[in-house]
């Protein structure tokens, strides 16, 4: 029996290994300690509704492909986004605004980089869902899809508006 | 052109790889395969590198990762420095293993065809995993104008060995791997197999030891962390095989010289790929999120994780039937070399489940859904340390004991002379910090204790590859000193400093003299210019902040300054938003942090001197 026990060790190994992988749990799938604490004090997001934390810089590529998106959900969810901009420049932030169209409410300079440790980030860009209390509820690493936007965005502020 | 060459050669690659695969039992076909094999990948990795030197843009892969910018070593290493690239490479190696295994004199054809197979078996996932999840000969039409650039933490002469180095010992198992297969469907396992395995566990572990040591030192200058080893999950994946692989080369060397622990022989050659093939599951599925993860997909995670089961699975599967009845030769008396070698390989082991267990902790709550946790080097220092004394005491005694039989009165008689000798060095050392002198007294040991049985058995024209342990458990020694003094005894100093700014390190002065801007190959520079004192000498040493403006990246040009074994390591950081002349500085002083590598390189050439053993092949 004994010679069977590195089979069996390894086979328990991989069935631990594929459940993040089978869930569909990407690497971002290890939660940011993040959730469920209340937002750092800057951005300032006013209390009473849920908001979006969009932390983005001019220099990153990816972020400007859900600016757009950002804006739509904004509208349609009537919420305010607010922008945290990471490691950027004034000038290279305003010529970033004029071309993707401003979807925020209001943008916070991050120059070097310090409330974006606050946050925890990990990259950019990073969506923040906050609530009406002000407490993190959720975090997407990466850029916001129409896809993301549907299926995970719209559904949980629209439980958070009630 | 020369793209759709590479890209042809990898397809044929996959049938060829197929042949080998199922040649198992055809003397003639499997060897021929495994040449053709590696001819084959060759065109296809050389034609990869070609389009990153002459920055072809109508390829993908050479936009994601290179830039025309770039020096051209940097354009070459590119290849290897993202995730397809380093794939092909990983194949590559496997194949030029395949290779030289199809060569191999000292084999039966019979052998040969079944090793080869079990190494066309791999082949063909890992090709299949390329061209189907991550194919580097993808075009981009039409062709971009400029490349998004190299990670420029990657652009470092280091780290244009390191993966190459890395990835030879990581597949380099692959023959132990393949050898310990077809012993086991033989029903071989003996001596003779044993001393033909050598070599090539060797190699490999040399590729190995050379990778991690230089991975280690690009950390320490590169990062600007100050740190050598960080316990990263991406750095565990390169230890555990190494781990794996040094029992297994002591393990061979009972079952060479007594005929006993063959299963546990077999078993350690299974593991040490075994960790090489889920080090790189590790990395390339992206379940650990690592400053190495190139790329993260799931679809990867999954398609690696099947290679995984089928492989490991098959192969622990196949010991599991075979391995009772693989009868292991006569017993031995409780104080002999082969118990010296077998407890060396339980705590080598056992180190190698504590690093699998730190690694994979995190991934298994978060599977089970029982929180998320991270693993720091407090579990490592906590685990590890203790297990660390006995296996150090062992090392210096074990070379004295004698196989078969020992004589404890004896040993001990000549172990005398090295432990007072340890406690004499003891004396001039600093009382605080009782872990350094702990590290110092065991590392002292070693090398007393390994002097002294060279100079015992000198005279009697001993192989090379005797030295060649003597060199590589000095190295050891050296590491173990060096990780406790610099870890130990090292201070740091962390401020803000205006020109005109002085600060004492280790009675080092410092004087802050201004920053200067300055241009390099793809990037803009921030230069420190500082002036030191050290009392004897004055020097400059000049830090760098470098900006990579095509990756939009920032890295740290550490300035080094070596004054014996110990090193100053000055990093400068941000500017002052508010006043543009400040900065940010890092002063660490670590004092024998040279030993570290040095005993890293100690290690890899004791490895060196024994695997070009003459006298052993012959006898072999």
């Amino acid at each position: 029996m004994l010679k069977f026990l590195p089979l069996g060790i390894f086979l328990l190994l991989a069935v631990l290994l594929a459940l993040p992988l089978l869930q569909g749990k990407d690497p971002s799938f290890i939660a940011s300690p993040m959730i469920g604490r209340q937002a750092p004090a800057s951005p300032k997001i006013p209390r009473g509704q849920p908001a979006l934390v969009n932390v983005f810089a001019s220099w990153c590529v990816s972020c400007r492909e859900e600016q757009a998106i950002l804006k739509d959900i904004a509208k349609e969810e009537s919420i305010a986004v607010y922008g945290l901009d990471y490691k950027d420049t004034p000038p290279a932030l305003k010529k970033f605004l004029s071309a993707t169209g401003n979807p925020f409410r209001d943008v916070t300079p991050d120059e070097d980089g310090r409330m974006g440790i606050d946050w925890g980030i990990t990259g950019v860009p990073e969506t923040f869902v906050v609530d009406k209390d002000g407490v993190i509820r959720y975090k997407y690493a990466g850029p916001i899809t129409q896809d993301v936007a549907d299926t995970i965005l719209h559904p949980m502020l629209a439980e958070l508006k009630q | 052109m020369i793209t759709e060459a590479g890209h042809f050669a990898l397809i044929l690659a996959l049938i060829v790889s197929l042949v080998q695969a199922t040649a198992g039992k055809n003397t003639a076909l499997a060897p021929r395969a495994g040449v053709w094999l590696f001819a084959l990948l060759s065109v296809s990795f050389l034609s990869l590198l070609h389009a990153y030197a002459v920055s072809d843009f109508s390829v993908w892969n050479v936009v994601s990762n290179s830039h025309t910018m770039m020096p051209l070593v940097y354009k070459i290493a590119a290849t290897w420095g993202n995730h397809e690239g380093s794939m092909l490479l990983w194949v590559w190696m496997l194949s030029a293993w395949g290779f030289f295994a199809a060569r191999a004199k000292n084999i039966t054809p019979e052998f040969r065809a079944r090793a080869l197979s079990f190494q066309g078996m791999i082949a063909f996932g890992f090709i299949s995993f390329i061209l189907f999840t991550s194919n580097p000969f993808l075009r981009l039409d039409p062709p971009a104008a400029e490349g998004l650039g190299l990670n420029p933490i990657l652009q470092d002469p280091a780290l244009a060995l390191h993966p190459p180095l890395l990835y030879a010992g990581y597949v380099g198992f692959s023959v132990a791997f393949c050898f310990a297969m077809a012993a086991m469907l033989e029903n071989k396992v003996d001596a003779a197999w044993a001393a033909r395995l050598r070599p090539w566990v060797l190699a490999a572990w040399i590729a190995l030891t050379a990778g991690i040591t230089g991975g280690s030192f690009w950390a320490y200058y590169e990062l600007g962390w100050g740190g050598f080893w960080f316990w990263d999950p991406v750095e565990n994946a390169s230890l555990m095989p190494w781990l794996a692989g040094t029992a297994l080369l002591h393990s061979i060397a009972v079952l060479e010289k007594r005929g006993t622990l063959k299963a546990w022989t077999v078993f350690l050659s299974v593991l040490a790929f075994s960790f090489s093939l889920l080090g790189t599951f590790l990395v390339r599925s992206g379940i650990l999120t690592s400053v190495h993860t190139f790329a993260t997909d799931p679809a990867r995670g999954i398609f690696i994780l099947v290679l995984l089961t089928i492989a490991i699975g098959g192969a622990f599967l196949l010991y599991a039937l075979r391995a009772p009845a693989i009868k292991s030769g006569a017993g031995f008396k409780v104080l002999s070399r082969e118990t010296a070698l077998l407890l060396n390989n339980v705590f080598l082991f056992t180190f190698c489940v504590t690093v699998f267990m730190g690694t994979l902790y995190p991934v298994f709550m978060n599977a089970l859904d029982l929180g998320s946790v991270s693993v720091g080097p407090p579990y490592y220092r906590a685990v590890l340390l203790p297990m660390l004394i006995p296996f150090a005491l062992l090392m210096g005694a074990a070379p004295y004991m004698a196989w078969q039989r020992g004589d404890a009165a004896t040993v001990a008689k000549k172990l005398v002379i090295p432990f007072l000798l340890t406690l004499l060095i003891l004396i001039p050392l600093p009382s605080h910090h009782p872990v350094a002198l702990l590290g110092f007294a065991l590392g002292g040991w070693i090398v007393w204790a390994t002097l002294g049985d060279f100079a015992r058995k000198m005279k009697s024209n001993m192989a090379l590859s005797y030295y060649g342990m003597i060199v590589a458990h000095l190295g050891f020694a050296f590491l173990i000193m060096g990780v406790a003094a610099a870890t130990q005894w090292g201070s740091e100093k962390i401020l803000w400093m205006n020109p005109g700014d002085r600060v004492e390190v280790a009675g080092h002065t410092l004087a802050f003299l201004g920053a200067e801007t300055g241009l390099g190959p793809g990037y803009n520079a921030d230069i420190g210019v500082f002036g030191v004192k050290d009392g004897k000498k004055e020097f400059f040493m000049a830090p760098e902040k470098r900006w990579y403006p095509v990756a939009q990246k920032e890295t740290s040009e550490v300035a080094l300054h070596l004054d014996g074994f110990s090193l100053l390591y000055l990093v400068m950081g941000e500017q002052d938003k508010e006043h543009p002349q400040r900065r940010v500085v890092r002063v660490y002083h670590h004092p024998f942090v040279a030993w570290i590598f040095g005993g890293g390189f100690l290690m890899w050439f004791g490895g060196l001197l024994s695997f070009i053993d003459r006298r052993r092949k012959r006898h072999a």
